[in-house]
């Protein structure tokens, strides 16, 4: 049983990382529009898990996608982030019933798992836009991409996710 | 002691999180200088035999245009070639050339982001360097900013790192050229005074004092252009002949002099 969740994991991780650097990098719908798929890895990892492993593979993630895409360390930076904040925002979108040790994200209102994926999404690209602009003069230039950018990844996480359902009763 | 060990147990996670945090950022900071890390680019063996790979599969579908594109340069150089008066007998001495070219293809490109790289499939060991200029058969593309075994990076000219020695063809009023990251088919030259006349549409060559460019390189043509704010000098948007979201085959173009020249201009630097 744990073997089969180790290789799920690792599969998902390589998948992922493929699909984006190989596909969605490449996108640039509208010119500047690269949905990042990857944070369906942080969407998807199971959730009784040790912390501390959950945020050291999501420094991973972000470092793998990287050295892909030359732009050192903002993935990375941005990913680390959102996999520190997870626990907070389940708390804040589900309540106390995730403190529960039969809580299962397929058995959550479709309204709860979009608004937790949604808000991973944003906090997810505020950082790495802000990060990759640096500058406060451009804050427009940073919501904009924040903005189309992130609904760009929301639909496509979306998709994949209806796509590759985990629930399987 | 009890108490520092018990904080550290107790926020192990977010020192964690601070300590990888960290990390990233120093990392992020570091590559807005010039010289980044040497491993951690696409240009390593891994990410390059990936994207190399894909491009051997995605090349297939766009062979019948690539090749139109180099019939279309075979023909310029050839009616160039032709129209040249010849001597009866030419010397050929390879000691006298000035650079030397190198083919490439490119298996990344990127264009949308603030710092774009582009990654290619020639490395050391065919004889790339750093500081190399990159060219394609319509404009200039970017210059070598690393290279592994068999990869390179090339900092593309849409790169807010960019910076580049260019003139107005026919003059020798040269600039810098700059991008400022809104539009990718578009760069922007500072630094011509505004004694110079300039025209819509003229066009803009790469300059005699770079090293890394033979003079005379075409990069674009003026789209648009008006007096910065201490009005002693323009601000031009170059349109670009490239189209940055379409490039496959490059040059790279090596020049021999280019150590002599740094060396003399090193020497001026330290007499001042």
């Amino acid at each position: 049983m744990t073997g089969s969740r180790y290789f799920i994991n690792i599969l998902r991780f390589t998948l992922l990382v493929l699909v984006q650097v190989l596909v969605f990098n490449r996108l640039n719908f509208f010119g500047f529009i690269n949905p990042m798929i990857y944070i369906l890895f942080l969407y998807w990892y199971p959730i009784k898990e040790n912390r501390a492993v959950f945020i050291g593979i999501g420094f991973l993630l972000g470092f793998v996608i990287d050295i892909f895409s030359d732009t050192l360390a903002l993935h990375a930076a941005a990913t680390v982030s959102i996999a520190y904040l997870r626990p907070t925002i389940m708390r804040f979108v589900f309540g106390i019933n995730y403190e529960f040790q039969s809580f299962k994200l397929s058995n959550t209102t479709r309204a709860q798992q979009i608004t937790f994926l949604a808000l991973l999404i944003v906090a997810h690209h505020m950082i790495f836009f802000t990060l990759e602009i640096f500058s406060l003069p451009n804050l427009l230039v940073i919501l904009k991409k924040v903005i189309f950018t992130g609904i760009g990844t929301l639909i496509l996480c979306l998709l994949f996710s209806s796509l590759f359902s985990v629930q399987k009763e | 002691m009890q108490q520092i060990i018990n904080f550290i147990l107790r926020y192990k996670i977010t020192l964690l999180y601070l300590l990888l945090l960290t990390i990233s950022l120093a990392f992020t900071v570091q590559s807005h200088s010039y010289h980044r890390s040497r491993y951690f680019n696409s240009a390593n063996w891994l990410s390059g035999s990936i994207y190399n790979t894909m491009d051997d599969v995605s090349n297939y579908f766009s062979l019948g245009e690539i090749n139109r594109e180099l019939l279309e340069e075979n023909r310029r150089l050839r009616s160039l070639l032709y129209n040249t008066e010849v001597k009866d007998s030419i010397e050929l001495d390879t000691a006298a050339l000035n650079y030397s070219l190198l083919s490439a293809r490119i298996i990344k490109n990127s264009y949308s982001n603030q710092d774009n790289y582009i990654t290619i499939n020639k490395g050391e060991n065919q004889g790339v360097e750093q500081d190399m200029g990159v060219i394609t058969a319509l404009g200039i593309l970017g210059i070598v900013e690393k290279t592994s075994n068999n990869y390179a990076a090339v900092q593309s000219i849409l790169n807010t790192k960019s910076n580049i020695n260019a003139k107005i063809k026919g003059t020798d009023n040269f600039g810098s050229l700059k991008w400022n990251t809104k539009r990718f088919d578009e760069v922007q030259l500072e630094d011509i005074p505004r004694l110079v006349k300039l025209l819509v549409g003229d066009t803009i060559v790469t300059g005699a004092r770079s090293s890394i460019f033979p003079e005379n390189v075409p990069i674009g043509t003026i789209k648009k252009f008006d007096l910065n704010t201490s009005q002693s000098f323009y601000n031009i948007d170059v349109q670009l002949f490239n189209d940055m979201t379409n490039l496959k085959n490059v040059y790279i173009i090596n020049n021999p002099n280019r150590a002599e020249i740094l060396e003399l201009e090193n020497d001026l630097d330290n007499d001042r």
